[in-house]
C-alpha cells in the first residue's frame, strides 16, 4: 500500500512549488496559478487524511468541497479584477499596480 | 512495489514536474496548458485516494472550468508582457529561499509526524456521494456550511460580473 507520508510529502512539494510561483512571478494571472496549484496541494492532503484516518467521517470531504467552492469565487473574482485593470491600465504586471503606493 | 505504487509515483512525479513548469515557463498560454496537466495529475491522486467523486469533480470543474477560465484571461490579456521580458520580478531568489525553506520544514515535520505510517482502509463503499450528499443536507451535519458555500458562490459570481463590466461611456 501507499504510505500516508508519500502523500503529505507531494502535497507539500506542491504547495511550496505554488508559493514560489505566488511569490516570483510577475505576471497576475501566473500569480493566480500559483493559488491554484497552493489549493490544489491543501486539498490532497484534506483527502489523504479522510481516506487514512477518518474514513467513516464526511468532515475531510465536506472542507475539501468547501475548498473547492472557495476556489471557484477567488478565481472567478480574481480574473474579474485582473481584466478590469488591463482595461484600466493597460497591465497585468503585479509590480506596475503602484498607484497607492506615495 | 505493487501497481498502485508505480501509479502513484508516476502520477506525483507528472503533477510536479508539470507544477515547476507552471511556475517557470516564459509564456502564459504554456503555462495554463501544464496547469491543466497538474489539475489532471491531482486528479488521479485523488483517484488512489478512492476519492472518486472528488476526482470527477476535479475534472469537471478545475480542468473544465477554472483552466478554461485562467486560458480566457491569458488570451485577452496578451501582449501585455513581451515574452522577451523576465517572467520573475526581483526579490525571486528571496521566494525561492522561502519556498525551499518551507518545504525543508515540512519534511522535517512530516518525519516525526506519528499518523504518517497509517495505511489505506479498504473500503471502496464508503466515501461515495450518496453519502456526502446526505451529510450536506442533514441540518445538523453540514447544511448551513452548504448554504453559505452557495451564498459565497452567488456573491462572488455577482460581484464578478460587477467588476468586469464593461461601462460604455461611464465614469471611467
Amino acid at each position: 500500500m501507499i504510505p500516508l507520508s508519500w502523500y503529505l510529502l507531494v502535497a507539500a512539494a506542491l504547495f511550496c512549488i505554488g508559493l514560489f510561483g505566488v511569490l516570483a512571478r510577475r505576471n497576475a494571472i501566473a500569480i493566480l496559478m500559483g493559488i491554484e496549484l497552493m489549493l490544489n496541494a491543501v486539498n490532497i492532503n484534506l483527502l489523504a487524511f479522510w481516506s487514512y484516518l477518518h474514513h467513516d467521517r464526511m468532515n475531510g470531504l465536506v472542507f475539501a468541497a468547501i475548498v473547492f467552492a472557495a476556489a471557484a469565487a477567488e478565481t472567478a473574482v480574481g480574473l474579474g479584477l485582473i481584466l478590469s485593470v488591463y482595461r484600466r491600465r493597460g497591465t497585468v504586471v503585479a509590480e506596475e499596480l503602484d498607484t497607492m503606493k506615495g | 512495489m505493487n501497481a498502485a505504487q508505480v501509479i502513484f509515483i508516476l502520477a506525483a512525479a507528472i503533477t510536479l514536474f508539470s507544477a515547476l513548469m507552471v511556475v517557470s515557463v516564459r509564456r502564459m498560454m504554456h503555462a495554463a496548458l501544464w496547469l491543466i496537466v497538474t489539475l489532471l495529475g491531482v486528479a488521479v491522486l485523488f483517484v488512489l485516494l478512492q476519492a472518486g467523486f472528488f476526482a470527477v469533480v476535479q475534472v469537471l470543474f478545475y480542468v473544465g472550468a477554472i483552466a478554461i477560465l485562467i486560458i480566457f484571461a491569458v488570451m485577452l490579456t496578451r501582449q501585455v508582457m513581451s515574452e522577451k521580458a523576465p517572467q520573475l520580478n526581483r526579490g525571486w531568489v528571496a521566494g525561492l529561499g522561502v519556498s525551499a525553506g518551507l518545504m525543508v520544514i515540512l519534511a522535517l515535520v512530516l518525519r516525526n509526524f506519528p499518523g504518517s505510517t497509517a495505511t489505506a482502509v479498504a473500503d471502496p463503499s464508503a466515501g461515495n456521494a450518496v453519502a456526502l450528499g446526505l451529510a450536506f443536507s442533514d441540518p445538523s451535519g453540514f447544511a448551513i456550511p452548504f448554504e453559505v458555500a452557495s451564498i459565497l458562490l452567488v456573491a462572488a459570481l455577482i460581484g464578478t460580473i460587477y467588476i468586469a463590466l464593461e461601462r460604455k461611456g461611464g465614469e471611467q
